[in-house]
């Protein structure tokens, strides 16, 4: 009977618990489907350069994958960091989602070119097989080629050291940064 | 007010009501050269959550991706593939969370378990409650409390 008094307060402290969990999850945060899968093949044509490029031409291994456009405001404020990345060593491949080649070539013209290269998705097929649902994503490709790691949202340095460094030890201490990183 | 302006009001309050999901509904004309494939289309459109709305299906949404998923959707569906080949497509790269009846999987089980879980532990304190109740009314009383309530009783009518 005594054991009893205490079911409301038991059930208070349950639903309170998974409340308080609920306020640090982000639900505009979704799993990614891809993950551990190689990156999904495509046949598009480089931003700068026009040539026909597959998923091969994804050679440089670990790498990062950009998602970005002209039209993504948030693409924007992390362009300075991906430059700072690449200055770094990290190969960064660019996916231009959905975007205006003639737009995403005279944004990398004034506001300098991170990226190895720039697949031009501009149907957005190559995000959809991705599963991109918004701008910016970078994707870690690991060595292998298969997708390590998906972050939504601005790439900075917080998220780089908390969620990227494991693929790019080199890029943690700034006192090696000048090597480059899965180069040959 | 008057009975007739009333009525004319509730029956306008009702209309928008009624009207609301339709006006909700993205406006888009596909060609299907099937009634049955446009019958499919709806219900996968309204089947499908779009990833970046979340609380929309891909049907209600104006979302970019959600358009971009119609599209994919109607030309599956004119490709000839079946429900579940095109839902498999939209899991394998949105994951199960793009599906409004996610499969049963470790982290939809609790989801799916959990209206039988509640109705069982319901009846189950149900059966409980009305089990007690009739044996904690039916202690007799002593001779003494008896004898008190017949007094206080008397006490009362006069």
């Amino acid at each position: 009977m005594q054991a009893k008094k205490f079911i409301p307060l038991v059930a208070f402290a349950v639903l309170a618990g998974l409340l308080f969990r609920g306020l640090s999850i982000d639900p505009t945060e979704l799993p990614a489907a891809r993950l551990g899968q190689p990156f999904p093949d495509f046949a598009q044509t480089e931003l700068i350069s026009g040539r026909q490029i597959s998923v091969s031409a994804l050679a440089e291994r670990p790498a990062l994958v950009n998602v970005w456009a002209t039209w993504c405001y948030s693409c924007r404020v992390e362009h300075p960091y991906l430059l700072t990345l690449a200055e770094q060593g990290v190969p960064i491949y660019g996916l231009n989602y959905k975007d205006e080649p003639v737009k995403a070539r005279e944004w990398l013209a004034q506001l300098g070119d991170p990226y190895q290269l720039n697949v031009s998705d501009v149907e957005g097929s190559v995000g959809l097989d991705l599963g991109v649902y918004g701008a910016p994503e970078t994707y870690v490709l690991d060595a292998a080629g298969h997708i390590a790691h998906r972050h939504v949202g601005v790439l900075d340095e917080a998220v780089f050291k908390r969620d990227f460094s494991r693929w790019f030890p080199a890029v943690a201490s700034p006192a090696v940064a000048a090597g480059p990183e899965g180069g040959q | 007010m008057k009975p007739a302006l009333k009525a004319l009001m509730r029956a306008m309050i009702c209309g928008q009501l009624w009207l609301a999901p339709v006006v909700l509904a993205v406006i888009e004309t596909y060609e299907f050269s099937s009634p049955d494939l446009e019958l499919r289309y709806h219900q996968l459109s309204q089947e499908l959550r779009c990833p970046k709305c979340q609380n929309q299906n891909i049907a209600d949404s104006n979302a970019p991706i959600a358009r971009d998923l119609r599209v994919v959707l109607y030309e599956q569906l004119e490709q000839g593939a079946t429900d579940d080949e095109i839902l498999a497509f939209m899991v394998a790269r949105y994951g199960e969370f793009v599906r409004y009846r996610p499969g049963v999987d470790r982290n939809t089980v609790l989801l799916w378990a959990a209206p039988g879980l509640l109705l069982t532990l319901g009846a189950v304190g149900l059966l409980f409650h009305f089990r007690q109740r009739p044996s904690a009314r039916s202690t007799d009383l002593t001779e003494a409390e008896q004898a008190e309530i017949t007094r206080l009783l008397g006490e009362l009518r006069d």
